[in-house]
């Protein structure tokens, strides 16, 4: 069953298309992963489907009800993690969850009730009393994930859910992530992140200009974009061998800077080659960030 | 098309109300303090030092006719704050709306929050000046409790408007324009520091479209002992800015946050 729904979605500012035409649909329990540029259109997407702005066209279900139309009742049954902590500043941790436990109408016990589960779930539990300034980028973002947990939601939206946190408050949220995943929550993300999305998500989609313009899994879609192996070459005299010989010992040549990029399904002949030479290289296996770079291209977006 | 819909008034605003008074509540005696010091310097200052030079005005003492039309200026004051700078920081700063939108609450519920919200407190500062007049010995009438039921729909037209400003506000900057394009004139047109009457004609009927006047001509005679003439109007009047400001101002905060 459904519980996201997206049909030929649009949406234009200033006459620019941000979403142009997207569709796409998931199933609960399923974890999606929205991967794209800065301003790829995924914030948009997100900010559309929760019915926060209203679409140019196109047809949103979330929860089986049409949004923006019956967005409100929906959002009863979903938990959002916003890309900017708007976690209110005027309150301590606990306060913040019992004040947001009561847009939900939730009783008041129950909120009282579930505020220690969730701050033990968001390793807060001793910081009930603490205010919100002094808290850690990575501790709020946990409490911004406790309180969209306090209705106990079937589907949690989250905007790059680890931008700016370190390694350490990065992996913590991975494994809450996955552990609400195994209590059959589903979840979808937007990230930039192409670790991220490898590890947390069975299905994704690489968004960009307002389009989808690839969806599968993780491994699917290294497989079906991407030679197997790549070799990251960098040096003086780089170009000239990628010029030369690396280019037809390798299926396909990315220059970037004075890197060089060769994709190969059979890496030998060019560590070969490289091996009567003094440049530095990296052999490593393809992973979807070089999915995403073909897709979407090495220049820069800001 | 739903930007020009009339706004849905729905209970639902009650937690965002509630959130409110808790972050009042930590502030409380700093804010009551706050709001009593302003009017009350002005009405002991002025009443008395003013007072003392003047005979009676509008048949009673200084002191009295003026801290009469100041329970009505400062409950603007402190609407207009509210919805203003309060209101503009829960939006634009600290992104509490987007938030409670988050949650299933609609923008609709948000501002008809921020406008009870704002006529809540600006009420219970026009009380507390009610109170300094009673404990001064201004007002010994039991109509001035009917100033009670005045302050909060003076709250609700003043927190309207303001509201119409921050829907359209970039920056706090903005707010001056208001301060000093409509409060200020108000403060100083509507009877509150001196009669009407002793306005030039032009500037007697300009007053009568404000609604600072409409408000003040309640609150003067309830304060003084007597039963105001044409309260319909003047409550009519409040009503209409309540309403109108209220509507334009949720059709703006819907053409900015819901593109």
């Amino acid at each position: 069953m459904a519980v996201l729904a997206v049909s030929r979605l649009r949406k234009s500012y200033g006459g620019e298309e941000v979403v142009a035409g997207v569709s796409f649909s998931i199933a609960a329990g399923e974890c999606f992963g929205l991967l794209g540029p800065n301003g790829a259109g995924k914030t948009t997407t997100l900010r559309l489907c929760l019915g926060l702005i209203e679409p140019d066209g196109g047809s949103i279900e979330l929860m089986q009800r049409p949004v923006p139309g019956e967005a409100r009742p929906a959002r009863l049954r979903v938990g959002v993690v916003p890309q900017m902590d708007n976690l209110d500043p005027d309150f301590t941790v606990g306060e913040n969850l019992l004040v947001y436990g009561r847009y939900f109408k939730i009783p008041e016990r129950s909120i009282r009730e579930r505020i220690p589960q969730l701050l033990e779930f968001a390793g807060l539990a001793a910081r009930a009393a603490s205010r919100i300034q002094t808290l850690s980028g990575g501790m709020k973002r946990r409490l911004t994930l406790a309180r969209a947990l306090i209705n106990d939601p079937d589907v949690i939206f989250m905007d790059e859910p680890t931008t700016g946190l370190d390694p350490q408050a990065r992996h913590l949220i991975w494994e809450r992530l996955r552990q609400l995943l195994a209590q059959g929550k589903t979840i979808v993300l937007t990230t930039h992140f192409m670790e991220e999305a490898e590890r947390l998500c069975a299905r994704l989609a690489i968004m960009d200009r307002g389009r989808f313009i690839t969806e599968g899994s993780p491994r699917d879609l290294i497989a079906q974009h991407i030679e197997p192996h790549v070799v990251e070459v960098h040096g003086d005299e780089v170009m000239s061998w990628a010029d030369g010989e690396a280019s037809i010992l390798a299926t396909r040549i990315e220059r970037s800077g004075d890197t060089a990029f060769c994709y190969a399904v059979d890496p030998a002949p060019l560590l070969a080659s490289l091996s009567r030479r003094t440049l530095r290289y990296l052999h490593r296996p393809a992973d979807l960030e070089d999915v995403f770079l073909k897709l979407t291209g090495r220049e820069l977006r800001d | 098309m739903r930007v020009y819909a009339l706004p849905s008034l729905s209970l639902r605003f009650a937690p965002v109300w509630r959130r409110n008074l808790l972050v009042w509540r930590k502030l409380a005696g700093a804010s009551v303090l706050g709001n009593l010091a302003d009017p009350l310097i002005y009405v002991l200052g002025l009443g008395y030092g003013l007072g003392s030079m003047l005979p009676q005005v509008g048949g009673v003492p200084y002191i009295a006719f003026l801290a009469a039309g100041m329970v009505c200026s400062s409950t603007m004051n402190s609407a207009t704050f509210e919805a203003m700078y309060s209101a503009f920081s829960r939006m634009h700063v600290q992104h509490t709306w987007e938030a409670i939108m988050m949650a299933p609450l609609d923008l609709d519920d948000v501002v008809l929050a921020e406008l009870v919200w704002a006529a809540s407190k600006s009420a219970l500062s026009g009380a507390t000046i009610l109170a300094v007049v009673w404990i001064l010995g201004l007002s010994h009438s039991f109509l001035s409790l009917w100033v009670l039921a005045l302050v909060p729909l003076v709250g609700l037209a003043f927190g309207a408007l303001a509201l119409v400003t921050t829907a359209l506000a970039r920056s706090y900057d903005f707010f001056t324009y208001y301060f000093t394009l409509v409060i200020t004139p108000m403060t100083l047109l509507c009877g509150v520091f001196f009669p009407l009457e002793k306005l030039p004609p032009a500037f007697q009927v300009a007053a009568e479209l404000l609604p600072l006047t409409h408000a003040v001509a309640l609150s003067r005679p309830l304060l003084l002992g007597e039963v105001p003439g044409n309260i319909a109007v003047h409550v009519l009047v409040l009503l209409a800015y309540a309403a109108a400001g209220f509507y334009a101002a949720s059709v703006l905060f819907r053409r900015r946050l819901l593109k």
